[in-house]
């Protein structure tokens, strides 16, 4: 094939990152500057958005309509739910989650940072540091994001002064060492004017770290993988039913880590009962190994029993079986809070279960990282740390091991609303 | 592979397969949105991969207008035939024809699209609905969820929808709501092209450059063809077009091109300066919200 078609063997890294931040901070002008600077908006987009700003009679165009793409963000001047935006350099592939800063909208910013190998964190270099940078700052520890840019935003509006990035520089970096934060960077920004974005700043020679996107494009990542413990959770059996594969059996699911060979000694949990890998199959032909993210069929040497939430692992490194557990819950429904004794259904892995709240042991100020022990519930866009009883045993690591066997989200049965994320501690 | 690195498009792959095999594993009636678009031939290709060898588990439906390209109709129907999928196409016309909706004075049959859809999703009993929407296609659609709740009424909710984390998608519904998936929504346009041509996925001819007698609408050059006839003023003339979306045919307009093959398009595509939406589509020149509107009420 053509230079152009072999994009199966163009190993562009791909970078995920998530903007975070208090509301007004300046995150989706961040994304519209990124986006216009590195050239990677369409002609169509960008007279759109100007002719939007222009009929409000904006004095500038508006970077962050385009992000800001629903009518009643529009109308009240903040992002509601995340946008997710896709650009590329010669360097990687980009794909953005531009999340609200609003309080209201929490969980949407903890949809967006979820996924991400890097989030930035957005402060307004006017207001330094507020309640709401240090809960998103703890959301991104929480949730084990690798690689954190905190950007102090707005440098314009304080005359490029270095004495005031300091300042909000060292105070984040005396409330990072609260939390577990493995990789900072600090650049001194203006999104609206493009300082530090895309070019180094003219206007702050004093600053001698590289610009945002030239750090998004080399950031090491690679390392950021879990290629030890080998983790695949079944999600689907494939069982053809036709003449020519008659006996065929396949474990259909996506590795979640480690790295899996035909011949490899196997367990499957809970039943606990061991096999070989006899091939791993994808519709273009069987692998010699398979890692993080492949999704594939796996097929053993003995017929076991094996289904849907089962999980395959190597017997000498197993997760744990268990159905009482330790998660740090951060709680997403306006509605109703989480309850002591209330009982939900929770998805982890592949595997749905059920649950009941056996305790509430304390629920987390986010500005001081205080306990409070005396709390029985956890009200929206609370955190805290809570013990679970499940009807079956959830096949778990540790979370900050492993994002995919140590995650769950909590359900609501009565309406199946997603009302809670938990992390297995 | 030995650094144990993929490309991202090998992925995106990954990730649709996933998204696949979960709705197939949770959902009680899924059905692919098919409509012989490129979009929705890489989802059916994504499907048969998913399942390999077993067939695809789940049927297609086409929610036909009645305006068609009749070259995508004909691909529409050789695909099923090849892959053995169960096909259900609910007709507008045949709605049309019964009183359900009401054809607009314009001709234009992109809305009335939305309650055939979801009268043929309860009939049917479909929980959940494979859409080949792309997040980078638009800006509403880049707001929403790979597994999208509707309500009973079909309506997408953008200030309510259900927080997504990690690849933890819950499916859980009702009975009479639904989930709509969106397997592509990670991808982008020129995405979509690299993967046809690196997995060398057969295409309807519309796609490719070819000279058509056209006629220019505000600048969008529109094909002669059953639907569009020349107004009173207008001239028809030569151009070699291609088309980069495929929607009805009396909305979608062609693009000058010379690229006849999937290399050449990507080539163009990788250049481009305009979406590909602004450059083929009638039906979301109305307002800056259409498509927000149109999702609300339950669109694709
Ligand atoms: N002077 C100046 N203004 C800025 C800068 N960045 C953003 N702004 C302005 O700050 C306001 C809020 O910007 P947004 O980008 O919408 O803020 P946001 O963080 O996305 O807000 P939410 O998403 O609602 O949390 C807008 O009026 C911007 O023009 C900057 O660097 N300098
Ligand atoms: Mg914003």
């Amino acid at each position: 094939m053509t230079d152009v078609l072999s994009s199966r063997e163009d190993t562009h890294e791909l970078l995920r990152f998530a903007t975070a931040g208090s509301v007004d901070d300046g995150k989706s002008t961040l994304i519209g500057r990124l986006l216009f600077d590195s050239k990677s908006l369409f002609d169509d987009q960008w007279d759109a958005v100007e002719a939007v700003s222009a009929g409000r009679g904006d004095e500038y165009t508006d970077l962050a309509l385009l992000t800001d793409g629903l009518r009643s963000e529009r109308e009240q001047g903040i992002t509601i739910d995340v946008a997710y935006r896709y650009f590329s350099t010669p360097e990687r592939k980009f794909i953005i989650a531009d999340t609200p800063g609003h309080i209201q909208y929490t969980r949407n910013m903890v949809t967006g940072a979820s996924t991400a190998d890097l989030a930035l964190i957005l402060v307004d270099a006017r207001k330094g540091l507020v309640e709401q940078s240090r809960r998103h700052a703890f959301l991104c520890s929480l949730l084990r994001v690798p690689h954190m840019v905190l950007c102090v935003n707005k440098m314009d509006l304080v005359d490029y002064d270095e004495a005031v990035f300091k300042q909000i520089e060292n105070e984040f970096k005396a409330f990072a060492t609260k939390l577990e934060v493995p990789d900072l960077t600090v650049i001194p920004i203006s999104a609206l004017k493009g300082d530090n974005v895309v070019n180094r700043s003219e206007n702050m020679p004093w600053f001698q770290g590289p610009s945002l996107l030239h750090h998004l494009e080399k950031v090491h990542i690679a390392s950021d993988r879990n290629l030890v413990d080998v983790r695949f959770p079944v999600q689907h059996v494939i069982r053809p039913h036709s003449s020519d594969n008659h006996d065929y059996r396949g474990y259909a699911g996506q590795i979640a880590s480690g790295v899996m060979k035909p011949g490899d000694e196997v367990m499957v949990l809970p039943s606990g009962f061991t096999s070989r890998i006899a091939s791993i199959e994808t519709a273009d032909g069987p692998l010699d190994e398979a890692f993080p993210p492949l999704s594939v069929t796996v097929r053993l040497e003995d017929e076991l029993d094996v289904s849907r939430g089962d999980m395959l692992c190597r017997p000498g490194n197993q997760p744990r079986v268990s159905q009482d557990i330790e998660a740090m819950v951060c709680w997403m429904d306006e509605a109703r809070p989480l309850r002591l004794r209330g009982k939900y259904a929770i998805k982890h892995t592949t595997s749905d279960a059920r649950a009941v709240v056996k305790d509430v042991q304390y629920q987390l100020d986010v500005n001081t990282l205080h306990r409070d022990e005396s709390a029985s519930e956890l009200k929206l866009n609370e955190i805290g740390r809570v013990t679970l009883r499940t009807t079956k045993p959830l096949l778990c690591d540790d979370y900050r091991r492993n994002r995919a066997t140590g995650g769950f989200i909590i359900i609501d049965e009565s309406d199946n609303r997603t009302v809670g994320a938990g992390i297995i501690v | 592979m030995s650094d144990y690195r993929i490309s991202h498009i090998a992925a995106l792959e990954a990730e649709a397969i996933f998204i696949f095999r979960e709705v197939a594993a949770t959902c009680q009636r899924p059905v692919l949105l098919f409509s012989g678009g490129k979009d929705s031939i890489v989802m059916l290709h994504l499907a048969q991969k998913a399942f390999a060898p077993a067939p695809v588990p789940f049927p297609v439906m086409h929610v036909d207008t009645g305006q068609n390209f009749a070259e995508v109709i004909d691909y529409r129907d050789r695909r099923v035939a090849e892959t053995g999928v169960q096909l259900i196409v609910a007709s507008v016309q045949d709605a049309i024809d019964r009183g359900m909706v009401t054809e607009p004075p314009d001709g234009t049959r992109n809305r009335i699209q939305t309650p055939v859809l979801l009268e043929a999703a309860e009939k049917y009993q479909f929980d959940a609905l494979f859409g080949g929407a792309r997040r980078d296609e638009e800006k509403a659609r880049a707001k929403e969820r790979v597994f999208s709740f509707r309500d009973d009424f079909g309506q997408w909710d953008p200030k309510n929808q259900r927080p997504e984390l990690w690849n933890l998608y819950n499916g859980r519904v009702h009975p009479g709501e639904q989930i709509r998936v969106f397997p592509l929504s990670n991808w982008t346009e020129l995405d979509v092209w690299r993967y046809i041509g690196s997995e060398s996925i057969p295409l309807p001819e519309v796609y490719f450059a070819s000279e058509r007698e056209v006629v220019d609408r505000g600048g969008m050059l529109y094909a002669v063809n059953e639907f569009i006839q020349p107004r009173e003023g207008e001239t028809v003339f030569k151009e070699t077009v291609r088309y980069r979306t495929v929607g009805d045919a009396n909305l979608t307009a062609g693009v000058r091109s010379e690229a006849r093959t999937i290399e050449e398009i990507i080539a163009e595509v990788e250049s481009t300066r305009i979406t590909e939406r602004g450059a083929t589509r009638g039906d979301d020149k109305t307002s800056e919200a259409a498509m927000e509107d149109r999702k609300r009420e339950g669109y694709f």
